[in-house]
C-alpha cells in the first residue's frame, strides 16, 4: 500500500501546449493547460467536443506525443516523471500506475480475448513475477467486488457476452486492479443508460475511495460530475475558463461559459426549454480561480 | 381533402412485435396502445431493450407488427405504404454523422426527398433547399459543403432539414440530441421547439433522458421490457409518477442545483406532494 500524502498533488500539469500540423502549418488545440490533482482528490475537467480536454487526458496518459505531426510543450508531472515527454516511462506506468476507463466500455475490451487472459495481461503489467493461478484467483476478488454476481463465468466470457453495464464494471475492476495512483475517466458510461451510468459513477466512486486512486472525470456535463468531483475545471477551446471547488462552482459560476454550460442543462422542476442565445457569446475571458484553488505550492514531484 | 383535426393523428391499438430466431422468440413489444394528438410532442422513455426502437421502426414501416395495429389518420398503416404515407412520416436519426451520406453535398442530401416525392417544381427545389437550411438556422451557402467538414450541431440541423424537405406531419425523432454537448442540444431542442409551432408538426421523440422530456414534451410513455408501464401528461408523471421504474429513471438524472437534487430525491422516494394535493 503506497503511502498518501493528501497535500502533494499525485498529477501537475504545466503551461501544456499540443499543436497538430508540420513546421509550415500546425494548429494549436491546447493553449497552455494548467492543473493539479491531489492524491485521493476527484477532480473533474469538463467541455465540450474539440474543447481539448479528451487530448489533456490522452498526453497524461501518453498516448498521444509520440506520433507523427504532434507537437507538445509545458510538463505533466507523474509518479516521478515527466509524462509530456512520451516514451516508455510512461508506457511502463500505463495499466499499475495510471489507468484509463472510456466511454464504451464494450468497444474498449479486445473482442478475440476472453476477460480472463485480459485480466491477466492487466495484474502481469503489474507483476510479471504473478502465477496464472495467482492472477485469476485475483481477478475473481476483484469482480466479485465490483458486484460481478457470478465472476467465474465473466472470466470466461467475452466482451460481447456481457451488457454494457457488466463490461464497465469489469473495466472499473481491471483498471484498478493494479491500485494505480491515478485513475483517468474519459466520460464513463456516457454510450449506455441512464440509470446504468448513475450507477458506474458510484462504484467508481466508492472503489476509488476504498484504493485511495486519484481520479480525473472528463465529461461534457456538469450534471454528471457534481456528485463525483471534489474540484472541476472548466476548459474552453483549449484553455481552463474556471476552476473551484465543486461547490463553488455550481453556487457561484463566474465564467460565461460555465453559465451557459449550466443554465444549458434541462431543470426537471419545469421551466421549459433552457433560455439560451442562439448562437454562442464570446466567452472569452481571463482565467477565473476560486479562492483556495490556486496552484500548489508544492512544487512537482 | 376533410380532417377532423380533433382526432388523433397516429394510434398504436394493442401493437405487439415478436422476433424468432432458432425456436426462441422474444417480445420487443407487446400490447401497446398509445393514441398520438394532432401537434403534441409525446415522449417514449425507456432504457436498452425496451422497445422504443422496435416501436419507431413499426411506425416508420421498417418492420411489421406481430399483431394489432397501426392507424395514422384514420386509416390502418400496414408494410406496404403510398408515397404520400411514406411522405407524411419522417425520421431524424441520433447519430448525425451516419445519418448523411459522406458523398454527397449537404444539398444534394435535402434535394434528394424533394425529388423523389416530386414536391414543388423541378426549378425551384434549389430554392427551397436554400429556405431549408435557413429554416433551420443554418446559410444557403453550406448546400455546396460535405458533411464531413461540419460539426455535429450542424449535422443534426441538416437532418431535421433533409426531414422537413418531405413536408411531413409527423416526425420520428430517434434520440435526435443524446450524441449532442450540452449547449448544442439545448439549441437543437430550441430549434425543434420553434419547428414544431411554425408548422403544426407531431413530434415521436425518442430519448432516455427524462429532463429533455420535462423541457420539451406534452405527454410521455414509459417503457420497460416491451410493456408501456406510464403514460399521461409530462406534468403529472413528473409530479406523480406511478410505477417504480419511472422513479428510477427520474432519480438518475444528472441535476446541478441543491433545489433540483432535493425535488429529485422527493421523486425518488416517492414523498414529494404531487401539484394540486396540498
Amino acid at each position: 500500500m503506497m503511502e498518501i500524502n493528501p497535500q502533494k498533488p499525485v498529477l501537475t500539469v504545466r503551461d501544456l501546449r499540443l499543436a497538430f500540423g508540420d513546421r509550415h502549418h500546425a494548429t494549436e488545440v491546447l493553449h497552455g493547460i494548467s492543473m493539479h490533482i491531489r492524491a485521493g482528490e476527484k477532480v473533474a475537467l469538463v467541455g465540450e467536443s474539440g474543447s481539448g480536454k479528451s487530448v489533456t487526458a490522452r498526453l497524461a496518459m501518453g498516448l498521444l506525443q509520440d506520433q507523427k505531426r504532434t507537437h507538445v510543450s509545458g510538463s505533466i508531472w507523474f509518479d516521478g516523471i515527466d509524462a509530456a515527454k512520451g516514451g516508455k516511462e510512461i508506457a511502463r506506468r500505463r495499466g499499475n500506475r495510471v489507468a484509463m476507463i472510456f466511454q464504451d466500455p464494450t468497444s474498449a475490451l479486445n473482442p478475440t480475448f476472453k476477460i480472463r487472459g485480459q485480466f491477466r495481461d492487466v495484474l502481469r503489467s503489474g507483476d510479471r513475477s504473478i502465477a496464472k493461478a495467482e492472477a485469476d484467483r485475483r481477478a475473481e476478488a476483484a469482480l466479485a467486488e465490483v458486484s460481478i454476481p457470478d465472476p467465474k463465468r465473466a472470466l470466461d466470457s467475452y466482451a460481447f457476452q456481457l451488457s454494457g453495464g457488466m463490461n464497465q464494471r469489469v473495466m472499473i475492476a481491471m483498471a484498478l486492479a493494479n491500485r494505480p495512483q491515478l485513475l483517468i475517466a474519459d466520460e464513463p458510461g456516457t454510450a449506455l443508460d441512464v440509470t446504468v451510468q448513475a450507477q458506474t459513477l458510484k462504484l467508481m466512486h466508492e472503489m476509488t475511495e476504498r484504493t485511495g486512486t486519484s481520479v480525473l472525470l472528463i465529461s461534457h456535463n456538469l450534471g454528471v460530475v457534481r456528485e463525483f468531483a471534489d474540484r472541476v475545471y472548466v476548459i474552453y477551446r483549449g484553455r481552463i475558463v474556471e476552476h473551484g471547488t465543486t461547490a463553488q462552482l455550481f453556487n457561484d459560476p463566474r465564467h460565461p461559459y460555465t453559465r451557459a454550460l449550466l443554465a444549458a442543462i434541462p431543470k426537471i422542476s419545469g421551466g421549459g426549454l433552457p433560455d439560451l442565445p442562439e448562437r454562442s457569446p464570446d466567452f472569452e475571458n481571463p482565467l477565473i480561480t476560486h479562492e483556495g484553488c490556486g496552484e500548489p505550492t508544492e512544487a512537482f514531484a | 381533402m376533410t380532417r377532423d383535426m380533433s382526432a388523433p393523428i397516429l394510434e398504436l391499438d394493442r401493437l405487439g412485435k415478436t422476433f424468432s430466431a432458432d425456436g426462441h422468440s422474444v417480445a420487443a413489444l407487446s400490447d401497446v396502445s398509445i393514441a398520438f394528438e394532432r401537434g403534441e410532442c409525446h415522449a417514449i422513455v425507456g432504457e436498452s431493450g425496451s422497445g422504443k426502437t422496435t416501436l419507431a421502426n413499426l411506425v416508420l414501416g421498417l418492420l411489421g407488427a406481430t399483431s394489432g395495429e397501426i392507424r395514422f389518420n384514420g386509416k390502418p398503416l400496414g408494410r406496404s405504404r403510398t408515397r404520400d404515407q411514406k411522405r407524411a412520416i419522417q425520421l431524424v436519426q441520433q447519430n448525425p454523422l451516419s445519418a448523411l451520406n459522406p458523398r454527397r453535398s449537404v444539398g444534394a442530401s435535402i434535394r434528394l426527398p424533394l425529388d423523389v416525392h416530386n414536391l414543388g417544381k423541378k426549378s425551384e427545389r434549389n430554392a427551397s433547399v436554400a429556405a431549408l437550411l435557413e429554416e433551420v438556422g443554418l446559410e444557403a451557402a453550406h448546400a455546396r459543403r460535405s458533411p464531413r467538414g461540419l460539426s455535429g450541431g450542424q449535422r443534426q440541423r441538416i437532418a431535421i432539414a433533409r426531414a422537413l424537405a418531405c413536408e411531413p406531419e409527423l416526425l420520428v425523432l430517434d434520440e435526435p440530441t443524446s450524441a449532442l454537448d450540452v449547449l448544442v442540444q439545448a439549441r437543437v431542442l430550441q430549434l425543434l421547439q420553434r419547428l414544431r409551432q411554425e408548422r403544426g408538426l407531431t413530434y415521436l421523440f425518442i430519448t432516455h433522458d427524462l429532463a429533455v422530456v420535462r423541457a420539451i414534451a406534452d405527454r410521455v410513455s414509459v417503457f420497460q421490457k416491451g410493456r408501456l408501464v406510464e403514460t399521461g401528461p409530462v406534468e403529472a408523471i413528473f409530479s406523480d409518477p406511478k410505477s417504480a421504474y419511472t422513479r428510477e429513471l427520474i432519480g438518475a438524472i444528472p441535476v446541478v442545483t441543491e433545489a433540483e437534487a432535493a425535488l429529485r430525491a422527493e421523486i425518488r422516494a416517492g414523498t414529494n406532494v404531487p401539484a394540486g394535493a396540498e
